[in-house]
């Protein structure tokens, strides 16, 4: 070795593996407006579809007359329920086990819900068409509160199910009942009631809003009618999926489908589940035989693509006078909209609501979720979460205040009385998850450590006295949250997606010269894929991150994998990733070892290399490697170095963290200044810590968005009245407040680098966090909980019935 | 509907086309002069992923007409890069603090923030905030595109950049 020899920092730094804070290979292109996104696509001859859709909420559908539309100059068809049922498509299944219809089949269920799909030359004609078709509703009763919707006379929504008394998942107890999912132990956690000290009840509501990605969903279809193959360009999650899905209802052979998702604008969850669009241009293709785009526009994607939450949670807890939770009771109504189309995992019609005991060590709990239909737009997603766990999360930990309050103790102290405690990893909770690691303490001091929660809790007691004195008008709020994610979908033993087991794939090929391709069943929107699967691979195999090119979203080419949603790429993906990367690095050794001469156990891994034990001279490097891999093979063996592997978890992975908010209201304008945000998350081992604060960032920004003002609000029309970015509370840089980040890492034991995944933790830990600095600002005026979205009129509305006003 | 002739200069390049009068500019941008880097997110002007700078002025092409822009010059994103090809001091400043995620706001938020430099050299945080609000990103909580612009200020301010205290 002389002066020039790389030391081992040098070497390790090269690789810009996991750890290293690498700058994403794909903003190249994205910051010089060279993405390719779905709307990017043309193809020679391409026509565009868009909707004729309802404007009301439910109507009967007397007639459609097209005659004037088919006039317009470059309308050349449209399609209505009777044009799909004459190729069986009229309705679609659902990812939760109910059918769909596609276009309006005799009645509207919920305003802008499709009625005729006008395929034109161009938008602008498909438009002009789409303004001539003629429609004649009869308005039917709407119904829009979730609560009025088991009364007996409640109008029947699905006539098509009339007469059913069971669903997907068991029985209904009323024509708009879907489901109902119970689990716990009912007994003895009414026993644990009967003989509490204390208990609370309250009914935490967690409204309906909606993930906006800045890209609406839209898609290219072309049917070459010669091949008879359908090529379908979607702004999709789950590509795979999305080809087996249409294979199924389409009977198109699955070879014979070529689904790309390509750059994406942002999913959210939003992109998860098949909407009309995506059948009716694939049809629009096979009648007119020409490529067929359609784009919808964000009116539409506000108000007829999927929405995220509606649960309403009446909520108890029984605890100890001294603060510990003895039983949790949860009843949900969940409205669900007119057709149960929520993307959760087949056999979870309540997603992962089941995590709903949160970070702590409840003996017993008992939880109960009605799923329900109304007259609003269907398809609840996991937006940015994973399965209804951020509606657990905001219910436990809302309550987890309220308790606090009644006792009189700090709701960290309470907290920290509760919580699961280290030593009791992997653990097992009431509800039936096992947690797999967890330092919930530590997390919780240092992020009290940071803030000087003590110092700011005198500052909030002196406050009070002060508006006491009338020496302020302004109250402060200090919210704190804990929560644990559940994240990783998932293990095949109990999840699946329409009967596809949940795992995650990725192929890995390096070539001669000592670069390669990897190909992995995930599909970015945003999380930077490109640039960390890399990374997990150069640390891996130490072949640099820049030398490894990662291609997703093309089925014809990506091993099958579930895509992209609920935090589930690194959980799953991530550890395929890994896999591979070993499988390689294990033919890597035999290659190794034979052109060293030496048994394979006399080497060892050392960085970007192997070495012989004892011999630091003797070295082979991967690069060298991957060049004796397509010359000089051991005899038998195949030449080439590549590698595939599907990884099916054993285990969900927990990430968890430890949120606060400070916050000041102005009881005489409802107006609040969030004057601090720390979020301290545990993901475990970190790939690219540059991109998990990037992620937490945008989380958190999405989270204030929702707990602070965001709302798909409905009249009593069933009118859609927060329809464009006008009325839907959509933060700019102006309001959004600054965010600090910190971080523990407990990895996880099962997973292969011990990454659990962080994107959505932000949200789930956020939301709670904002609102229990609300309530907490209010707290002391007599107030137990005030329901989200917490904007400026709902809190001077909060002040006033406080009695408060001046 | 009869078409109208349409001519502006983008990106430095002569562009004529005939087009219906109702045709939005963003439309006319992408479809006929093939320059997909401008985005169509909410077509009210409220997102800003379509903006464009049009004589000097940010302006959002969702809802401007082509016609409204005859004769006028234009710079897309396309046009942000330095002459040479290599990224902009802007761009540069996106990629290196990590604001962008999924890159569709992105091209609006450079053009819009070309110009607030354009207009403050050496902006504030908040003049910055202020000065994007127009534009939304719903993936990076845009501290890091506060900290992209604060970079590219330094770059072309020639000064070292040095991370504000936000």
């Amino acid at each position: 070795m002389n002066d020039l020899t790389p030391t081992r920092e040098q070497r390790e730094a090269a690789l810009e593996g996991m750890g290293c804070k690498r700058k994403r290979v794909e903003d190249i292109r994205f910051t010089q407006g060279r993405g390719n996104y779905v709307d990017d696509v043309k193809l020679p001859g391409m026509l565009h579809g868009d909707f004729v859709r309802s404007p009301h909420a439910h109507a009967r559908v007397k007639s459609i007359d097209s005659t004037e539309a088919l006039k317009v100059p470059g309308v050349l068809a449209v399609i209505t329920a009777e044009t799909l049922k004459t190729v069986n498509l009229a309705w679609m299944p659902t990812l939760a086990g109910d059918v769909q219809m596609v276009l309006a089949d005799g009645k509207v269920l919920f305003q802008n819900q499709e009625v005729a799909f006008v395929v034109a030359t161009d938008r602008y004609a498909a438009d002009d068409g789409v303004n001539k078709v003629v429609v004649e509703y009869e308005a039917l009763p709407v119904l829009v509160d979730p609560f009025k919707a088991m009364d007996p006379d409640a109008p029947v929504l699905r006539e098509d199910l009339a007469g059913k008394t069971s669903g997907a998942h068991g029985p209904r107890k009323h024509h708009n009942h879907i489901f109902e999912w119970a689990i716990g132990d009912k007994d003895l956690t009414d026993a644990a009631f009967a003989k509490a000290e204390v208990t609370i009840k309250e009914m935490i509501s967690y409204h309906r809003t909606h993930p906006s990605p800045l890209e609406t969903c839209q898609c290219v279809c072309s049917f070459d009618k010669i091949k008879g193959e359908l090529t379908i360009w979607g702004t999709f999650q789950a590509p795979h999926v999305i080809r087996t899905v249409v294979s199924l209802i389409a009977k198109i052979p699955e070879q014979k489908i070529h689904v790309i998702a390509p750059d994406i604008g942002g999913g959210f969850g939003n992109k998860v589940g098949a909407y009309p669009g995506y059948i009716c241009a694939a049809v629009a293709s096979i009648v007119t035989g020409k490529p067929v785009k359609w784009v919808e526009d964000r009116i539409e994607n506000l108000t007829a693509t999927s929405f995220a939450r509606d649960y309403h949670m009446t909520t108890e807890l029984a605890a100890t006078k001294e603060g510990k939770v003895t039983g949790l009771r949860v009843h949900v109504l969940a409205d669900h909209g007119a057709f149960d189309a929520c993307a959760d995992p087949s056999k979870w019609p309540a997603g992962f609501f089941n995590i709903v005991t949160g970070s702590y060590d409840f003996p017993v709990a008992h939880c109960v979720v009605d799923g329900i239909y109304t007259n609003k737009a269907p398809g609840g997603v996991a937006y940015r979460c994973s399965f209804r766990v951020t509606e657990a999360a905001y219910c436990i930990e809302r309550a987890m205040d309220i308790l606090a309050q009644k006792l009189g103790m700090d709701p960290a102290e309470l907290r920290l009385k509760n919580f699961v405690r280290p030593e009791q990893f992997p653990y097992h909770s009431a509800l039936g998850w096992e947690y797999d690691s967890g330092d919930y303490h530590t997390a919780m001091r240092k992020m009290m450590e940071a803030v000087d929660y003590a110092g700011l809790r005198k500052e909030q007691a002196d406050k009070r006295a002060a508006f006491k004195r009338g020496e302020t008008r302004d109250i402060m709020g200090i919210g704190v949250s804990f929560f644990t994610e559940i994240v990783g979908a998932g293990p095949s033993k109990n999840c699946d997606i329409l009967g596809i087991a949940m795992f995650d794939s990725c192929e890995i090929r390096l070539h001669p010269t000592g670069s390669g391709i990897a190909r992995v069943g995930t599909k970015s929107q945003g999380q930077g894929h490109e640039t960390t699967w890399a990374q997990i691979i150069a640390t891996e195999i130490g072949i640099p991150a820049d030398n490894i090119m990662v291609e997703e979203g093309n089925t014809d080419t990506a091993p099958y994998g579930l895509g992209t949603y609920g935090s589930r790429s690194t959980p799953v993906a991530g550890a395929a990733i890994a896999m591979a990367a070993r499988k390689i690095k294990a033919k890597a050794q035999m290659i190794a070892a034979y052109k060293l001469e030496v048994h394979e156990d006399d080497l060892e891994w050392d960085i970007d290399g192997f070495r012989v034990k004892g011999l630091p001279e003797k070295v082979m490097s991967m690069k060298d490697i991957c060049w004796a891999a397509y010359n000089s093979v051991p005899p038998g063996m195949e030449p080439g170095l590549e590698a595939v592997s599907y990884y099916d978890p054993p285990n969900m992975t927990y990430p968890f963290g430890a949120y606060l908010c400070v916050m000041e209201i102005d009881v005489d304008t409802g107006v609040y200044k969030i004057r601090r945000f720390y979020a301290l998350d545990d993901c475990g081992t970190r790939i690219n810590p540059m991109i998990i604060e990037g992620q937490i960032h945008g989380g958190l920004t999405e989270a204030f968005a929702i707990a602070m003002g965001q709302e798909i609000r409905y009249d009593s029309e069933g009118n859609v009245v927060t329809g464009s970015f006008m009325d839907f509370f959509m933060p700019t840089a102006v309001e959004t407040p600054h965010w600090e980040t910190d971080f523990t890492v407990t990895p996880s034991p099962h997973h292969p680098i011990g990454a659990k995944g962080v994107g959505e933790s932000p949200n789930v830990g956020g939301v709670p966090a904002f609102s229990n600095a609300v309530n907490d600002a209010f707290s002391f005026l007599g107030s137990t909980h005030i329901q989200m979205p917490h904007d400026f009129w709902r809190n001077w509305q909060a002040a006033k019935s406080l009695g408060v006003l001046g | 509907m009869p078409k109208t002739h349409v001519t502006m200069k983008v990106n430095g390049s002569e562009v004529e086309r005939l087009a219906e009068p109702r045709t939005l500019l963003v439309h006319f941008l992408r479809e006929q002069a093939q320059l997909t880097g401008t985005h169509i997110g909410c077509e009210t002007s409220h997102c800003g992923a379509c903006t464009i700078d049009i004589d000097g002025m940010s302006v959002k092409s969702c809802t401007m007409l082509a016609v409204q822009a005859n004769g006028s010059e234009i710079t897309t994103i396309e046009g942000m890069a330095n002459v040479d090809g290599s990224l902009s001091a802007l761009q540069e400043g996106f990629r290196m603090m990590h604001g962008l995620q999924c890159g569709f706001c992105t091209p609006g938020m450079i053009v819009r923030a070309h110009r607030l430099l354009q207009e403050n050299p050496s902006p504030t945080e908040t003049e910055i905030r202020a000065g994007i609000s127009g534009n939304i990103c719903r993936c990076t909580g845009y501290q890091n595109i506060v900290k992209a612009i604060q970079y590219a200020a330094a770059k072309i301010n020639g000064v070292d950049y040095k991370e504000a205290a936000e």
